[in-house]
């Protein structure tokens, strides 16, 4: 049957297979930022002792279903002032980079869409330009808080870039590759090969600037609903405001599965290296056991959840302190660690940058 | 020294992994929610919902018109008009409460001399037109004629406390 189906495919011209791949990654994408949806009112629920929604089938579990029909019966409203071309496309500007950064994350060994040689410059220049689409969107809505809201993302954005880009150097410093997959190689070996132990500074930098790059709590201040209502989705409505709510949503996702890439070794299994052979060669424990995507989603499930764990968590940060910890914390660490790591290639300190 | 230890504990999350850990714990605690149509939480003898006219076991109405409760009533949501039946005595031709302006003090029961007007267990009501939260005397008797076994099991485990 598998054969069979490996044959047919392979049969086809490239555009299909393409074609077929990209719907491999989206359609489970969209579920996992439905079900994100629902675990993160679930989660925040309990952080607040409540039950969180349980009403729409089986344990709550129709809820996103449920919510996506609601959203898309309602009437997508066109402000009067509006830049009617602008205002629309902007939601597209959103969510585009968002699903395309997902062509070069390799979910296994040699699983990714486009084995691309740049690829963390790619990943690089798709998760920056998603603020041109909250800029847009921001500006055309003739709106004063949504203006304001996505003048404090773009300048959160701009800052936080930096710090994120020097933490990505850190790591390609140390893999010595752009190539995604090629990442995850140099990282093969044991749990100890990772860059989470050596890039120990960057690796929190990353995460830190990602949630701030995703405008998530506590860096949200782009939505502030306290301060500016919704920020720049203020006059959005139904599907328009539905897709910057699968953008969000889709980038958490595409936060966590790079930080679980760059640090935490992707596909690759914690046991490697530390059992013995003989347990990876068990019939249904070792293939659990050895590497795959079940590793690579795992890690990048536990990112999501300290998403949500946080949102429940703390507080929003003042704007003043965004900018402080953004160019005053995270980017002089970054630039040390980089010279500590400098030092460590150079001078070929083990096991890590022998 | 002192700033010192400071930094390195911001530096550490110190702060940020203790608010981590409280949210952890409550995250993992049993959760108290009431699942509200389907349980429904104890309710005191006294709560006061909706109005009642209660009447005799021999059905006449309690009510004497001494308009006391209009009179207590802080909201000033009773309206009593009056006049004298034809075996003498007084009894209310009308005898409206407005809901909306209501506050649920329960003064009128307080005031009454003759334990008419009472303010029941109910609470699970609405209205759909302009005008239905005018509860006339009319509907006031319904309901105390309705829950007349309930009211008056209310009244009686209070009673020893009045």
């Amino acid at each position: 049957m598998f054969d069979w189906m490996m044959n047919l495919y392979s049969s086809l011209p490239t555009v299909m297979q393409i074609l077929i791949g990209i719907q491999l990654i989206v359609i489970p994408l969209m579920l996992a930022v439905a079900y994100t949806t629902f675990a993160e009112r679930k989660v925040i629920g309990y952080a607040h002792v409540r039950v969180g929604p349980n009403r729409v089938g089986p344990r709550g579990w129709l809820q996103p279903i449920a919510d996506a029909l609601k959203l898309l019966t309602k009437e997508v409203i066109l402000p009067t002032n509006a830049n009617r071309f602008l205002f629309l496309s902007a939601p597209v500007l959103t969510i585009a980079p968002a699903l395309a950064a997902w062509a070069v994350i390799p979910f296994f060994e040699g699983g990714a869409l486009a084995d691309v040689n740049a690829g963390l410059l790619y990943l690089l220049a798709l998760t920056s330009l998603g603020v041109y689409g909250i800029i847009i969107a921001g500006w055309a809505s003739n709106s004063k808080y949504a203006l304001l809201g996505s003048l404090r993302s773009a300048a959160q954005l701009v800052s936080y870039e930096i710090a994120m880009g020097f933490a990505l150097v850190g790591v390609l410093m140390a893999a010595g590759t752009l190539n995604v997959g090629g990442i995850v190689e140099a990282q093969s070996g044991s749990i100890y090969h990772w860059f989470l132990l050596p890039l120990l500074p960057l690796f929190f930098v990353y995460f830190i600037s990602g949630i701030a790059e995703t405008n998530r709590a506590p860096f949200d201040v782009a939505e502030g609903e306290s301060e500016i209502v919704a920020g720049f989705h203020v006059e959005y409505s139904g599907m328009a405001f539905a897709v910057f709510f699968l953008a969000e949503y889709a980038n958490m996702i595409l936060i966590s599965a790079l930080v679980a890439i760059l640090f935490l070794g992707g596909w690759l299994s914690p046991f490697q290296g530390i059992l013995p052979q003989a347990a990876f060669d068990l019939p249904v424990i070792g293939a659990l056991l050895g590497h795959g995507i079940h590793w690579f989603l795992f890690k990048t499930a536990v990112f999501l959840f300290a998403f949500l764990w946080f949102r429940a968590t703390f507080p929003r940060y003042r704007y003043d302190q965004i900018m402080r910890l953004g160019w005053k914390v995270l980017i002089p660490v970054t630039i040390l660690w980089l010279f500590v790591e400098g030092v460590l290639v150079a001078f070929n300190v083990g096991p890590w940058f022998a | 020294m002192k700033a010192l230890r400071r930094y390195l504990k911001s530096f550490l999350f110190f702060e940020l992994l203790l608010g981590l850990r409280l949210t952890g714990r409550y995250l993992l605690s049993r959760k108290f929610t009431v699942q509200y149509p389907d349980e429904k939480t104890p309710m005191s003898p006294r709560f006061r919902g909706l109005h009642a006219l209660r009447r005799y076991p021999n059905g006449e109405e309690r009510c004497i018109a001494c308009k006391l409760c209009e009179a207590v009533c802080p909201a000033l949501a009773i309206t009593i008009e009056s006049e004298e039946r034809a075996d003498g005595t007084r009894r209310t031709t009308r005898y409206d409460i407005d809901l909306f302006k209501c506050i649920f003090c329960g003064f009128c029961e307080e005031a009454c001399p003759v334990d008419s007007i009472v303010e029941t267990h109910i609470f699970e009501y609405h209205f759909e037109n302009r005008g239905e939260q005018i509860m006339t005397k009319d509907k006031l008797l319904a309901i105390g004629d309705r829950f007349e076994k309930e009211i008056a099991e209310a009244r009686a485990v209070d009673a020893p406390y009045r």
